[in-house]
């Protein structure tokens, strides 16, 4: 277990040294302590490493990751796991606006809530949220799965493409675009296995599956409302 | 009374308004029939004050000129140096502006690719990601990072040469891009995870960050990824020059790209495009401003665009205190697009060779704007790359010209000094004295 203060060492020693782990490093284990808030933790990462950070993180944490693996224990700024590529970002706590934002794979676990914004404009990331997740969620977002075990907040979806939105709770609104839709025997064995790997204690039929009504696809006068 | 009407009385001849104009109610009549807002490509058509309104005065006995071809003009320009450990370093001050894969073909950025590369500079990715063709044939290449980060992925991060993060466009300062349905392929649709045919909108704003404070985070991120190597720059279109270039600069920009509203785009609304922002002209002198007011002209360096057709231009913009320019348009008619060749075609599409303007809907006669395999097959890369590496070369020779005409060893020690303006509109905008005055409206300590 390689360890590193980041405190005294600073960020960029940091960063510098995660990404220099290649494929084949045998300094696979990181743990970071005193993060106390600090931006752009374990960005950029690309190699099948696994990062603990002891405590929360700025924005950005995990942003752009491939690979690694990214495990904050505490709870995470702004845009964590921003435009992840593949690997695994893990929140014990909650999280901040826009968590998973545009990222094209792997997969983003957050324990606790979270808020605004969570999976926009996402391109094919799965997200399971164990709490709750505010408004404007999944907004834009192009594909991927988002999985909320709590509440999502209002405007879910807006202007979605393909990605698909299961919610176990309620679900304060709609955004445009997006509708309920038939959970179908692949949804529930997708969700089954993002429940397995999200350590999520919930079952697949407890879920509503939500996805694009693709009725603002192609530009139509009698819609301009919804645009 | 005589059956006949009298011949003799003059008739009032038929006059057009010129507030209902032809194409005005054209406009009219096509919003009626269609209930849709009309949707082009390329810049502001309609006059706008600009740099033809603008004059070098050249050397005399105050000045005294260099010799042409003999004295030494230089033209390298240095971007990035500000916290970038690898700056980008051109030979001309005259770059190719990002234009995205999706509205242009893969061969037309290979194409920019080839001639930027001849002409010793850099071409700029767009909206839709970073291509094969373009990065193979860029030796220097900025990588746009936009709202709706299409195909954004931290490989390309790290082999771009700069990051061109991008905020606005002068064409739609406020907006977000546009490709229509009959533009979104395969390819196009594999690279921007979408499904194909649809309409698709770009976002307006970034979807993990608002505001100066934010951004300054988000630039930490992408300098932390890349190793704090590439240049950093920031886009912005001509809405509030002297605030949005202060706040770039605040958020740690290494170069400032201001984008004037003749900028050209692959689609947006008319309306957009005709009505909203600033032209360059009125912009430039204000960042540069901002930029001095923070200590840090030539130190942030400042890119223009918008209209940027010749090396007058180009001469002029330096002079007004830019670094450096970008062009798009100029760029396609170098390659070819609009060009009268294709003039039996653009007939057909119910336009003519210099007005065509329709790119988003994907017909283009020159194979430039478009996704269709046999229109792009007419547009050869490695021809277009040439003659847009001629053309830049021309711009820079003229550049030069009248740089030595001034009496200067660098097209960089051009200076509003050596320019005059025609008109009261260019000299107020561009703080230049009108012609034959010491004068313009605004300056300090004149009563205007
Ligand atoms: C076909 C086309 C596509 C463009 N795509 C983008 C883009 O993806 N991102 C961007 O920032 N600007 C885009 N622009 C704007 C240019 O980067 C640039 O700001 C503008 O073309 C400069 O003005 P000029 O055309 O008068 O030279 C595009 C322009 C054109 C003509």
């Amino acid at each position: 277990m390689q360890s590193f203060d980041l405190e005294a060492e600073g960020l960029r020693k940091l960063n510098v040294s995660l990404h220099a782990q290649k494929n084949d490093t045998n300094q696979t284990a990181w743990e970071i302590t005193n993060p106390k808030g600090s931006h752009a933790i374990a960005v950029g990462l690309d190699a099948p490493i696994e990062v603990t950070v002891l405590g929360s993180t700025g924005y950005y944490c995990g942003g752009m990751n491939k690979q690694a693996t990214v495990r904050v224990k505490g709870s995470a700024g702004p845009g964590v796991a921003e435009n992840m590529m593949s690997g695994k970002v893990i929140i014990d706590g909650d999280a901040s606006q826009y968590a998973g934002a545009t990222a094209h794979g792997g997969l983003l676990v957050i324990k606790g809530n979270a808020s605004s914004r969570c999976g926009i404009s996402m391109k094919g990331v799965d997200i399971v949220v164990h709490g709750n997740i505010g408004h404007m969620s999944a907004f834009m977002a192009q594909s991927g799965n988002l999985v909320v075990l709590g509440d999502a907040g209002d405007a879910l979806g807006d202007s979605l493409y393909e990605a698909n939105l299961f919610v176990r709770g309620t679900v304060k609104s709609l955004g445009a675009d997006c509708i309920k839709k038939d959970m179908r025997p692949e949804h529930l064995e997708t969700l089954k296995c993002l429940l397995a790997e999200a350590e999520a204690d919930a079952k697949p039929e407890e879920f509503t599956r939500y996805g694009s009504a693709r009725e603002l696809y192609n530009f139509d006068i009698d819609n301009a409302s919804a645009y | 009374m005589t059956d006949k009407p009298d011949t003799a009385i003059p008739r009032t001849v038929p006059i057009q308004s010129a507030t209902f104009s032809n194409p005005v109610n054209a406009e009219i009549r096509r919003a009626a029939a269609t209930g849709i807002y009309d949707i082009r490509g390329g810049g502001s058509k309609r006059k706008v004050p600009h740099f033809d309104d603008l004059l070098f005065l050249g050397a005399s006995i105050s000045r005294y000129p260099l010799e042409g071809y003999r004295e030494k003009c230089e033209t390298k320009v240095t971007l990035g140096t500000r916290f970038a450990s690898k700056p980008i370093e051109l030979d001309i001050p005259i770059t190719i502006a990002g234009m995205s894969f999706g509205s242009l073909s893969g061969g037309a950025k290979e194409a920019l690719g080839r001639g930027a590369t001849m002409a010793g500079t850099s071409t700029t990715t767009g909206d839709g990601g970073m291509t094969e063709e373009e990065r193979g044939h860029s030796n220097k290449l900025i990588y746009q990072y936009l709202p709706s980060r299409y195909g954004m992925n931290p490989d390309d991060l790290r082999r771009c040469d700069a990051i061109e993060i991008v905020v606005g466009q002068g064409a739609k300062p406020g907006g977000g891009g546009m490709l229509l349905g009959q533009k979104i392929s395969d390819r196009v649709a594999e690279m921007r995870n979408l499904p194909k045919g649809i309409d698709q909108r770009s976002a307006c704003r970034h979807p993990d960050w608002t505001g100066p404070d934010d951004l300054e985070i988000k630039i930490l991120e992408l300098r932390e990824i890349t190793n704090w190597e590439k240049p950093i720059y920031i886009k912005i279109g001509g809405a509030r020059p002297y605030f949005d270039t202060t706040l770039a600069v605040k958020a740690g920009a290494d170069v400032v790209v201001l984008d004037g509203m003749q900028g050209g785009t692959a689609a947006t609304q008319d309306v957009f495009i005709e009505h909203v922002g600033q032209p360059i002209l009125a912009c430039i002198r204000q960042a540069v401003e901002a930029l001095q007011d923070l200590d840090m002209y030539r130190e942030v360096q400042l890119i223009i665009s918008g209209g940027i057709r010749g090396g007058a231009d180009v001469a002029k913009a330096l002079a007004l205190g830019a670094d450096a320019v970008a062009i798009g348009t100029g760029a396609l008619i170098a390659l070819g697009d609009n060009d009268p060749r294709w003039e039996d075609e653009y007939q057909k599409l119910g336009t003519t060779a210099g007005a065509y303007d329709d790119w988003h809907e994907g017909n283009d006669p020159a194979g430039i704007t478009t996704q269709t395999p046999e229109l792009m097959k007419r547009f050869d890369p490695v021809a277009g790359g040439r003659r847009l590496s001629n053309y830049l070369k021309v711009m820079t020779l003229e550049a030069q010209t009248i740089a030595r005409a001034c009496g200067k060893n660098h097209v960089h020690n051009l200076e509003p000094e050596d320019l005059v303006a025609l008109t009261l509109e260019a000299a107020a905008m561009a703080r230049i004295p009108l012609s034959g005055t010491d004068w313009w409206p605004g300056k300090p300590g004149t009563s205007f």
